[in-house]
């Protein structure tokens, strides 16, 4: 075992150890839980609203915000906040959906994204005011602190919850849509949404619901990332633009498509940053162009 | 139990149905006959809520449904089989029958939908419903509706491109809901399979209702008929 861990190789110049690729491997999982996450939700509301939602790394922001908010105001703690969190921003997603988004479905989908890029700005803005942008700290809770040897590395104990938390979020997202009633009645909507509102689904609920749900996975993921970075208005931003390559990686709408490529993208990137460390931004776009030009419609996405 | 009264329906700046008047009355299988694009499934479709812009008046069990919305005139017990059939891809065989959500007591159970379709029961574990033939998803758009207990059942060409064989089975089917008490405003091209299901059909052109024969007395008619439906 420390044999092939300490096995070693030259990348254009670099000293790769086999431990150090699946360290940072391993690390990576926790960026692409949180790309899951996100673009899991994303292919949820683009699956059932059509609009590309620009307001997700706002709202990822504002499950941090809410735990912060819950504990700093309220004495309500971590894992209370698992559940109130996208709870309360899963509301406020429904409240959006139903008072402004919901007005544009009858127009052009570039409209939605405009107006749900506008709506980030300003909700961005907003907390930017009264929270400033230096960012604000939120203790890991203290079950999870310290850390755990995994055979090749020692995992902060909290970075593993993350990402069996949000692989199970995932997961179950996936079975829900995939092997439930409630799921066969999504999907059905997502082809056919007349159809199914004339069987007797009362469908614009369904779709505010799933605008709600697709916000709820965004502020999960929120509360997952408040003790690893901190909690500041900005904190969407980073994810954001990588999470969209993921969503276009992945096949726009497809469930299982986001979650693994979320994972694997994480994954990926992870191990550049040991290959080669000044790729590490910019490998998902690179895979991004490499799918685009040979998959256009995504690695799980259906054909026309 | 059903009862149209100058509906006119619209596609955009299109206006499509002029003022369309009929009738249907509890158990009667009755048709729509009319050459292609003569306003047929766009009737069925303004029944259900499914065009843009309607007026008019469709009166249901004596309720006004004209302001409703599909959801909710789906729930006072009509139900839909459209002319595109409708089958989910996304859908199991199983999922596309159990979609429809049950609207009122008295419906079909599963077993009795598989004793009129057997070939459903065969297909149940197919993955995605549009892999099943064209019969097939014609039985499954049909079965999926006679489970909701809606006892009024829009039949929009259910024949249209099936084999002869399957072409009887449906009318068995027609005939089985019929002695069952179920209401079938069904539309069809082919008047010689009509004449085996229906008691009354309407005549359709240009978005109105331009006769109306008896089914006892279609053969009388039978010159007439050629000449409006031009065959
Ligand atoms: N979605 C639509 N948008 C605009 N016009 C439409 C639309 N659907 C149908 N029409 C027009 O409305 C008219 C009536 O169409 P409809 O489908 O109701 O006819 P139909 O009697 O069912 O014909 P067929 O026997 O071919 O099914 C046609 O002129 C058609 O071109
Ligand atoms: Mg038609």
């Amino acid at each position: 075992m420390q044999a092939i861990l300490s096995y070693s190789f030259s990348f254009f110049g670099t000293n790769v150890t086999i431990a150090a690729l699946l360290g940072q491997g391993t690390l990576g999982l926790i960026n692409g839980a949180f790309y899951a996450c996100l673009s899991l939700g994303l292919a949820v509301i683009f699956g059932m609203l059509n609009i590309i939602n620009f307001a997700h790394g706002a709202l990822f922001m504002m499950g941090a915000f809410a735990s912060w908010m819950l504990l700093n105001y309220l004495g309500i703690g971590y894992f209370p906040s698992l559940i109130l969190s996208p709870l309360l921003v899963g509301l406020f997603g429904i409240f959006l959906e139903k008072t402004i988004i919901s007005r544009l479905y009858k127009l052009d989908h570039l409209y939605g994204l405009l107006l749900t890029f506008g709506l980030a700005l300003v909700i961005q803005g907003l907390f930017r005011n009264y929270y400033g942008s230096s960012g604000l700290p939120y203790q890991i809770p203290h079950v999870l602190q310290g850390a755990t040897y995994i055979g090749f590395m020692y995992m902060p104990n909290y970075r593993g919850w993350v990402v069996l938390a949000a692989l199970f979020v995932c997961l179950a997202t996936w079975a829900i849509i995939e092997k439930t009633s409630l799921g066969a009645t999504l999907r059905a909507a997502t082809e056919n949404a007349p159809l199914v509102q004339a069987f007797g689904v009362n469908v614009p609920r369904l779709i505010t619901l799933t605008y709600g749900g697709g916000i709820a996975l965004a502020a999960f993921a929120g509360v997952l990332a408040a003790p690893i970075y901190s909690v500041n208005p900005n904190m969407g931003d980073n994810f954001i633009n990588i999470v969209f390559a993921v969503v276009v990686i992945g096949g726009m709408g497809s469930i299982m498509g986001s979650i693994v490529t979320g994972f694997a993208l994480g994954v990926i990137e992870g191990m550049t940053k040991v290959v080669y460390p000044q790729a590490s931004a910019t490998v998902v776009f690179v895979v991004m162009v490499i799918v685009l030009l040979t998959k256009p419609r995504g690695l799980f996405g259906k054909a026309a | 139990m059903l009862d149209v009264k100058d509906l006119n329906a619209w596609y955009g700046e299109s206006h499509i149905l002029h003022g369309v008047d009929f009738n249907v009355q509890e158990g009667e299988v009755v048709t729509l006959l009319g050459r292609n694009g003569a306003g047929k499934t766009t009737t069925m479709k303004s029944i259900m809520g499914l065009v843009p812009r309607r007026e008019g008046h469709v009166v249901f069990k004596g309720a006004e449904t004209i302001d409703m919305m599909p959801n909710q005139i789906a729930r006072t017990g009509i139900a839909i089989c459209p002319e595109e059939r409708g089958i989910f891809g996304s859908l199991s065989v199983t999922e596309n029958l159990m979609l429809p959500p049950i609207v009122a007591p008295g419906g079909l159970s599963v077993n009795e939908i598989y004793t009129l379709f057997p070939n459903l029961k065969e297909r149940a574990r197919t993955a995605h419903g549009t892999r099943l033939s064209g019969g097939e998803q014609q039985m499954l758009a049909i079965g999926r509706i006679l489970r909701t207990g809606a006892k009024m059942l829009l039949l929009d060409e259910p024949t249209e491109g099936l084999a002869p064989v399957i072409v009887q089975q449906i009318g068995r089917t027609i005939r089985e809901i019929k002695a069952r008490g179920f209401t079938v405003l069904l539309v069809e091209q082919n008047f010689r399979f009509a004449a085996t299901v229906a008691d009354r059909h309407y005549v359709m052109e240009h978005g109105k209702i331009i006769d109306m024969i008896e089914n006892k007395q279609l053969e009388a008619n039978m010159g007439k008929l050629h000449e409006y439906l031009g065959v």
